[in-house]
């Protein structure tokens, strides 16, 4: 029980006859770094604000950090970071003010205060920005402040929303260098993202779509358990080939990447290469067809977009 | 929750977000710039423009008589101050084109008879026109309607008057001494209520809650931390007025200082607490600012600094009794003009507590750590 950073069960929260967030299990282990991956509106929000003790769930338990939720919620803030999905330090504080600031508000013991303040300006590389004001920092250096700022006070759970998606790859992999090097120490970081090569990153991931957990694992135990095989089709027209892919019953998903198609087909499915070929070539369309081990996205077409196939039509 | 050491950091958690209000305020120019220069400009603006008695209206005369009484009648009126001649007509008709094209706003006629009218007093001897538009104008011209003809020759005139008016308090009827100490509860009005709605409601908009409701600070320390440094904005902005007030137009401090601050703290206090109310419904800083001013208008109407009170219809008496800044400018009016002190005027204190008592509970009530 103490090995889990977060467990919950049956975890579930209703605005009014919208169902957000139904009826989820999970088990995170502490130290690790954990992704919510899901698209726009799924739940991954409110079942962090659920976790936070911001919001009641309907139904259902949650238990964090051995502290049960909703109702241990001021006790746990102190031992909760957050950092969210936009910048939301003050843009008119320098970024000592702005670090010294969270101090307070965490009631770090005085003395402290100027230790930790330049231990984080030091492992962020804030060092030489420390008299500037936060709201003319670039977007990755905004990013690092808000890193320190949420880890100041050495939180045991750190909640991520959205972090990186308005950072350049160099900083996001800097950043997430920063959470491995936290997660080392013993944090345990919950991630919400909708960004595939940083949902590769997280140890363990949970794929949510539509409020429910769909799937959930390591992202090489995702993609090798994926309920479906995927086919790598190479073809001098791949719209058109998609196209002629999409009417047939036993192809549950085509993705156009660039010249290339991956086509999701149902897993018993029989001799998927040589069936592909044959529909490719009745509509006149040369193609080289081959499987091919699944990557994340995928997974995450296959488990987010199985279940309503009239939806992934539209969506197609 | 544990004690004393949970006090401590709840103190400790209110003075953090008291100091990076300041910081924020001292770096917003132009928020800084309205602490000083809105009462600045206001007691300036108010003080000169704002006078109720009016003087040098620009009058016309058509003189029929041409009587040595006639032109005495001309001559009493401008000694008045309250009309300047400044064109003459040959008729009535020529002051009605006068008036009409806005070149004057009182039209003194005198009809050939003028004599035979103002020895009999049968009729009245001489006509004012004025330009009806502006209520204000009515009553100068009433008064002047009344002016007695100090002439030898007409008996009528040297009757003594039936009252006699003495004006207490204000006697040469200045009306900055009037508008100045009132000027500090519509100036407090407008910037408390303002700053208050504005400071929460912008930490909302940029974001800043969202990472606020997950720490361990709780409303009541969010919405203490930042309402003190307004409370020391507001005191500063009376003292401004003050001491403009004093310098430019003579306004006396009749009552002792500490009753002035104590009765502008409550009423600092009343606004504060509608300010938080407003931000707790406004959801960006625009509806924040649309909201402050349509609390405004009706006190600056209905609170007796521009309307005599008692004047006013029974209705707008019982609203203008709901807002703060009637209670405010009849105890700051009190203390300065008459000497009174604060423990005299309970009528118009106890209003102001309960204003804010019930404000700040509305406030708290409503105000929701959620993002929503």
């Amino acid at each position: 029980m103490a090995d889990y950073a977060i467990e919950t069960q049956g975890l579930t929260r209703r605005f009014g006859a919208f169902t957000a967030v139904d009826g989820v299990d999970l088990a995170i282990p502490r130290g690790r770094v954990y992704g919510f991956l899901g698209p726009n509106g799924a739940g991954k929000s409110t079942t962090i604000r659920m976790l936070c003790g911001l919001l009641e769930p309907s139904a259902g338990s949650a238990t964090v950090l051995g502290h049960e939720m909703p109702r241990d919620a001021e006790v746990l803030r102190r031992k909760l970071g957050y950092m969210t999905q936009n910048f939301s330090l003050y843009a008119d504080l320098t970024v000592r003010e702005n670090l010294e600031f969270m101090a307070e508000i965490f009631s770090l013991p005085r003395r402290a205060v100027r230790e930790r303040v330049r231990v984080a300006a030091e492992r962020y590389f804030l060092v030489d920005l420390l008299h500037q004001r936060a709201g003319t920092l670039s977007g990755g250096q905004k990013q690092r402040l808000a890193l320190a700022a949420a880890t100041l006070h050495a939180p045991e759970l750190l909640f991520l929303d959205e972090p990186t998606s308005a950072v350049d790859p160099q900083s996001r992999r800097d950043f997430w260098d920063c959470l491995f090097e936290l997660a080392a120490a013993g944090t345990t970081i919950l991630v919400s993202t909708h960004l595939m090569d940083e949902a590769e990153r997280c140890h363990g991931l949970a794929i949510i779509s539509r409020g429910k957990l769909v799937a959930e694992g390591t992202p090489k135990a995702l993609m090798e358990g994926i309920d479906a095989r995927v086919l790598e089709v190479e073809t001098p027209d791949p719209h058109k080939a998609s196209l002629a892919l999409r009417g047939e019953p036993y192809i549950k998903s085509v993705t156009q990447l660039g010249t290339r198609l991956h086509a999701l087909l149902k897993k018993d499915t029989p001799a998927p290469v040589k069936k592909l070929t044959e529909v490719l070539h009745r509509a006149g369309l040369e193609a080289q067809v081959q499987e091919t081990p699944a990557n994340l996205e995928d997974v995450f077409v296959a488990s987010t977009s199985f279940e309503g196939d009239e939806r992934v039509a539209r969506r197609a | 929750m544990k004690g004393w050491p949970a006090v401590l950091d709840s103190l400790r958690r209110i003075r953090a977000i008291a100091g990076k209000e300041v910081r924020q305020l001292l770096r917003d120019k132009l928020t800084f710039g309205m602490i000083v220069g809105v009462p600045l400009l206001q007691v300036i603006l108010f003080g000169y423009a704002i006078n109720t008695d009016v003087r040098h209206l620009r009058a016309g005369v058509a003189d029929l008589a041409q009587t040595q009484l006639s032109r005495d009648l001309v001559a009493e009126a401008e000694a008045s101050q309250v009309v300047d001649v400044v064109a003459a007509a040959p008729s009535a008709q020529g002051l009605e084109e006068l008036l009409k094209d806005g070149k004057i706003s009182v039209g003194i006629y005198i009809p050939p008879d003028f004599d035979r009218r103002a020895a009999t007093g049968s009729q009245p001897a001489a006509q004012l026109m004025i330009d009806g538009g502006d209520p204000t104008l009515f009553g100068v011209a009433q008064g002047l309607a009344q002016m007695p003809l100090v002439t030898r020759d007409v008996p009528q005139a040297s009757k003594a008057p039936l009252f006699e008016l003495r004006n207490y308090y204000n006697p040469e009827r200045r009306s900055a001494v009037d508008i100045v100490p009132a000027l500090i509860g519509v100036i407090l009005t407008l910037t408390m209520v303002l700053f208050t709605a504005v400071a929460i409601v912008r930490e909302r908009e940029r974001g800043n809650l969202e990472l606020l409701i997950t720490t361990p600070v709780s409303n009541f320390e969010l919405m203490v931390g930042k309402i003190w440094p307004y409370i020391l904005i507001g005191l500063i902005q009376v003292s401004i007025v003050l001491f403009l007030g004093w310098l430019l137009f003579s306004v006396p401090v009749a009552g002792s200082l500490l009753d002035l601050y104590l009765a502008a703290l409550l009423f600092i206090a009343a606004s504060l607490g509608l300010g938080l109310l407003i931000s707790t419904f406004a959801k960006t800083q625009f509806q924040a600012m649309q909201l402050t001013i349509f609390t405004f208008l009706p006190s600056i109407l209905l609170s007796g600094f521009m309307f005599p009170f008692d004047g006013m219809p029974k209705v707008a008496q019982w609203i203008g009794q709901l807002l703060p800044l009637t209670h405010f400018v009849r105890l700051v009016r009190g203390v300065l003009l008459r000497g009174a002190d604060l423990g005299g005027m309970w009528v118009d204190v106890w209003p102001l507590l309960v204003f804010f008592a019930l404000a700040m509970t509305l406030a708290v009530l409503k105000f929701h750590k959620r993002l929503d």
